[in-house]
């Protein structure tokens, strides 16, 4: 039982490192075609970095990626406190489904419904004149925050209020207790809120592509349009450097996590 | 009980900006695709006609109608579309759920360290890009690629076989992108099961498959829920996947909402592909959203 368990168990596992494990060897592939092996070379990192349109798209989407990151753990964060601490206000129902719904939308809906938005804004209100970084980042923060939002209120309904009872109690003024006491508490929360909301961000592709305009392209967007039609070596390499980026980031979150961090649960 | 110490001020800013934010980005939006769903195509920029006229006298002329939607249900096209989208995502949902329950019980009976060290490694492949890993696939099905290198090693076939731009790929990397999202609730489900249970039941003389089909299986049903659900929703209107692994015929909904909209700029039928793709998604999303506010109880 056990043994034919785990040995699906490893099958599974195969099948989900497989595709990357096969990218990672194929970036060093000296030929121009893809899948034929001709050698080590570290060729196709070299063009890649001499990619302009790759760079800039890959600063633009850093950009969006930050500026989301952020704004989403404020707004989202604010969600939960809502979620978890009034129980009772008016809009409550329609609240909670406004904040779950883009869980679970499909891309597509929300990618034309946002643009459909700028589009109308423009025409009444005569913004945004272009369509790119800040209405990437609208976009954004509009899908991001909801994961934020179920992170944090799964922290904060596990809180013991009684910490912050005790320090208002003592005489601390509410900003205060927020400060020391509950911010700290659910700051892995936050964190890896704001890690899931920056991965996010980096990897949309078909939202993005409803709500940039002309010359504003996103890395996904860049990478899309190169991978539609064929294969492409350069991006070979750019995955390798995307996955070694994440698995540092990875090892470097876990040893932070041994170091008496908790880590966030569900 | 008074909130402690949350004036006023405070309430209505924590409510009312994340509340602001998500009506102007979320709802006013979505309202947009019903009214753009009601309006004729035009030349024009933008490209839709208005819902009513008001002539010099005065007098309103409605505008707005249901062509849009006549047009989705008298064209075979949309339809198959639809019908294409819902049987893929359902037959990638019960792969995914066939893999990815023994894989999620397996990581929730395994032993600590293993057991952290095989969530993660289930979590690791979504913090890469998704669309790397689509063009993953596709470079693993190539005709001279690995996949079929293998099969002819295997001497299963003689020649390469086609597997990319077919049903078969799009299947494969739905399945494959979306198996961490199956595998999460799962295991979160079947992690928290009363061992004990399990045991009184094989003490009374159950076999192994009936405790596990009385009370390992029932008992995780949420988890299957939340797990179908991560799988099936975004699946129905998935782009990417159908765009890159399929073929050129592979006209799934979300596919061609994409198209109605930068490949013809007809913005009312992409809206009215859009409204209706919500009605077929309403409930399994109703069905979801249940579950969640269940678990939140909890």
């Amino acid at each position: 039982m056990n043994v034919r368990l785990y040995s699906f168990v490893s099958l599974a596992f195969a099948f989900l490192y497989l595709p990357i494990v096969a990218l990672v060897i194929y970036s060093f592939n000296a030929s121009p075609r893809v899948t034929v092996w001709q050698g080590f070379s570290t060729h196709w990192y070299a063009a890649l970095i001499e990619d302009r349109q790759i760079i800039e798209a890959a600063l633009l989407s850093l950009k969006v990626a930050t500026l989301n990151a952020t704004l989403s753990v404020v707004i989202g964060t604010l969600a939960a406190f809502a979620l978890v601490r009034y129980p009772k206000f008016r809009g409550r129902t329609m609240f909670t489904g406004l904040v779950a719904a883009p869980l679970v939308m499909p891309e597509v809906i929300t990618g034309l419904s946002l643009l459909l938005l700028f589009v109308a804004s423009e025409s009444l209100f005569g913004w945004p004149k272009e369509r790119g970084l800040a209405t990437l980042t609208i976009a954004h923060i509009t899908f991001s925050l909801a994961f934020v939002a179920v992170l944090v209120q799964a922290r904060l309904s596990t809180f013991d209020r009684s910490l912050e009872e005790a320090a208002l109690n003592l005489g601390a003024p509410p900003w205060k207790v927020y400060l020391v006491i509950t911010l700290p508490l659910i700051a892995p929360a936050l964190v890896s809120g704001w890690l899931l909301a920056f991965t996010m961000s980096l990897d949309d592709l078909v939202i993005s592509s409803f709500v940039s305009g002309p010359g504003a392209s996103t890395l996904p967007m860049v990478v899309f349009s190169m991978v539609r039609k064929g294969l492409s070596p350069e991006i070979n390499a750019l995955a390798t450097l995307f996955i070694g980026a994440v698995s540092i980031g990875i090892l470097l979150s876990v040893a932070i996590a041994r170091r008496g961090m908790t880590p966030p649960t569900h | 009980m008074a909130d402690i110490g949350q004036p006023a001020l405070g309430r209505r800013f924590v409510i009312g900006v994340p509340y602001l934010w998500l009506t102007l980005f979320f709802l006013v939006p979505f309202i947009l695709v019903l009214k753009i769903s009601l309006s004729e195509s035009i030349l024009a920029q933008p490209p839709y006609g208005p819902l009513w006229e008001t002539d010099a006298n005065g007098h309103v002329e409605v505008k707005a109608n249901g062509d849009n939607f006549a047009y989705l249900v008298e064209d075979p096209f949309y339809k198959d579309a639809y019908l294409k989208a819902l049987k893929t995502a359902f037959v990638s949902t019960l792969v995914a759920l066939l893999i990815g329950y023994p894989t999620a019980y397996g990581i929730a009976r395994a032993r600590q360290p293993w057991r952290n060290t095989l969530l993660m490694l289930v979590v690791l492949p979504f913090w890469t890009s998704f669309l790397i890993r689509v063009y993953a696939w596709k470079v693993l099905l190539q005709g001279n690629g690995p996949l079929n290198g293998l099969l002819m090693w295997l001497g299963l076939v003689d020649e390469p076989v086609q597997i990319l731009y077919t049903d078969f790929a799009i299947y494969l990397g739905i399945v494959y992108s979306y198996l961490p999202f199956m595998v999460l609730p799962l295991y979160a489900a079947i992690e928290r099961l009363d061992l004990t249970l399990n045991e009184a039941a094989a003490d009374l003389g159950a076999p192994p498959w009936r405790v596990f089909l009385s009370i390992t299986l029932p008992l995780s049903l949420p988890g299957v829920v939340a797990g179908c659900g991560l799988v099936f929703i975004p699946a129905v209107g998935e782009f990417v996947i159908p765009e890159m692994l399929g073929g050129p015929n592979a006209a799934m909904i979300g596919r061609v909402l994409w198209n109605e909209f930068f490949a013809n700029r007809d913005w009312p039928i992409a809206s009215a592909v859009a409204v209706a793709m919500l009605v077929f998604l309403v409930v399994p999303i109703m069905l979801f959203q249940r579950y969640q506010a269940r678990t939140e109880g909890r």
